[in-house]
């Protein structure tokens, strides 16, 4: 159910390029739609822990693993049409741009970081790796989704229009926050009987 | 309404024009709103009549004019021309007005006179984008005299044989096709001739990225993406979908005309 809510953007993107409905500048609507699709996805996928941790509804973590995928999949469809429309399948062209613009870079880079976790996503990858290594690399996402966050926001920089790119980085500055907490309480509680003994 | 003009084939590109739809539907005039869709959606509210342009500063003959006597100042002529927004995409638009000299000629600029100005409208109400700080208003925009003066540069009035909509800078507004689009201020009430070098609304809003002069320019790329190339709104089938972009040119295309005013800049630094 929910995986057929996380494919209506992308259903709506094909009927509306189909009945020639994308507006003036198709390539536009495309780029942008895929590229904020991805960001809200990544949102979601950390937001997972934190709901599941408050609310004690074990269920969610399930849904942790498709919103990550379905961040990945409209990134790379963000990416693939920017190969496309932008730059008409020229890898050469790509380069160039990644090498001269950070922003192109920025975009770039977190794509290339999500690769490896896409591709350690299944049940037999996490038990070959084992789960500490799995997760030590799964912590990739925190970079990931920050250098997402500043490449949606360099890019509306140019047309001095930061408001939604403020408004997500609010939202990743919560999760992130929530997660410095926790590391923060276990290494009290940690320390904390750890001195305790030693006055002894 | 209609606005009759005759065509300046001489200044026209015979490239095939884009939908009068996208001209008029997909438009960048934050005064309302900051969508491509907001102008044709909110400008209604847009007063055009009365409406006086005031030309002052460093001239012999500062004076109010109606817009009834610009549209009499010099006969109206249609000039296609290219469009290139430095977002990346342009269009081909059948413009009616007359060049910018004309009425600078009639104010008589001063030997002071280095640099022209033209401000937009500054009016909450009715431009309820300016609600926002997202730029400081009222809009300002500038070019230097030469630049000015230019025949190309067209005082503008009309597209497609009518009076400009409201969503396209009704009723006056400029254009000037050798340079990125944002520098065609919109809804004109003050052009101003002065001795410095104008520091524009983009100037202010993201210096490192806009300077002055914003010549179309494929090599040239401050505001973080390439310029080589652009999408031409309206071509090809699925909306363009599957047309390639077009090549930028260098001037977009002007360069015949124009290159001789910037000879011996750099035009990396002045961008």
């Amino acid at each position: 159910m929910l995986f057929m809510l996380g494919l209506l953007p992308l259903a709506s993107l094909v009927w509306r390029a189909l009945t020639v409905q994308l507006g003036a500048n198709p390539e536009q609507t495309l780029i942008w739609t895929t590229g904020l699709w991805a960001l809200r996805f990544l949102l979601l996928t950390l937001a997972i822990t934190p709901l599941r941790k408050l609310t004690g509804w074990a269920e969610l973590a399930r849904l942790r693993r498709m919103f990550g995928l379905f961040a990945f999949t409209y990134a790379l469809l963000h990416f693939t049409c920017y190969l496309w429309l932008v730059n008409g399948f020229s890898v050469d062209a790509v380069l160039k741009d990644v090498v001269k613009h950070p922003f192109v870079l920025a975009g770039m880079t977190a794509l290339v970081l999500m690769l490896p976790l896409a591709a350690t996503s299944t049940n037999g990858m996490i038990k070959r790796l084992g789960a500490v290594r799995w997760q030590a690399l799964h912590r990739l996402v925190y970079a990931v989704a920050i250098i997402a966050v500043f490449h949606y926001w360099w890019g509306k920089l140019a047309k001095n229009n930061t408001v939604d790119p403020k408004i997500y980085a609010t939202m990743l500055g919560v999760l992130l926050a929530y997660r410095v907490a926790k590391v923060w309480q276990t290494r009290r509680r940690n320390v904390g009987p750890r001195r305790a003994a030693a006055r002894i | 309404p209609q606005l009759p003009a005759t065509k300046d084939a001489a200044l026209s590109t015979r490239e095939a024009l884009t939908p009068y739809k996208d001209v008029t539907t997909y438009n960048n005039f934050y005064e309302f709103g900051t969508s491509k869709s907001d102008p044709a959606k909110y400008a209604g509210s847009l007063q055009t009549r009365p409406w006086t342009v005031v030309v002052e500063g460093e001239v012999h003959k500062p004076r109010t004019f109606g817009i009834e006597d610009l549209l009499k100042l010099a006969p109206m002529q249609e000039r296609i021309y290219r469009h290139r927004c430095v977002e990346g995409w342009s269009m081909v638009i059948p413009w009616l007005g007359y060049s910018l000299s004309n009425l600078l000629k009639a104010v008589e600029p001063t030997g002071n006179a280095k640099y022209v100005e033209y401000i937009t409208l500054l009016n909450p109400a009715q431009m309820p984008g300016q609600n926002d700080p997202i730029l400081q208003w009222p809009y300002l925009e500038g070019l230097r005299m030469d630049e000015a003066m230019h025949p190309l540069t067209l005082l503008t009035f009309g597209l497609y044989g009518e009076v400009l909509p409201n969503q396209d800078g009704a009723p006056i507004r400029m254009v000037i096709p050798w340079k990125y689009g944002f520098k065609g201020g919109k809804s004109i009430v003050r052009i101003r001739l002065v001795e410095q070098q104008p520091v524009t609304s983009w100037m202010k809003a993201v210096p490192q990225w806009y300077g002055f002069y914003s010549n179309v320019n494929p090599k040239v790329s401050p505001q973080n993406w390439s310029q080589e190339n652009e999408r031409r709104i309206g071509q090809g089938g699925f909306g363009g979908l599957f047309s390639p972009r077009v090549p930028t040119q260098m001037f977009n295309g002007y360069g015949a005309q124009v290159a001789s005013l910037y000879k011996g800049m750099d035009l990396t630094k002045n961008f």
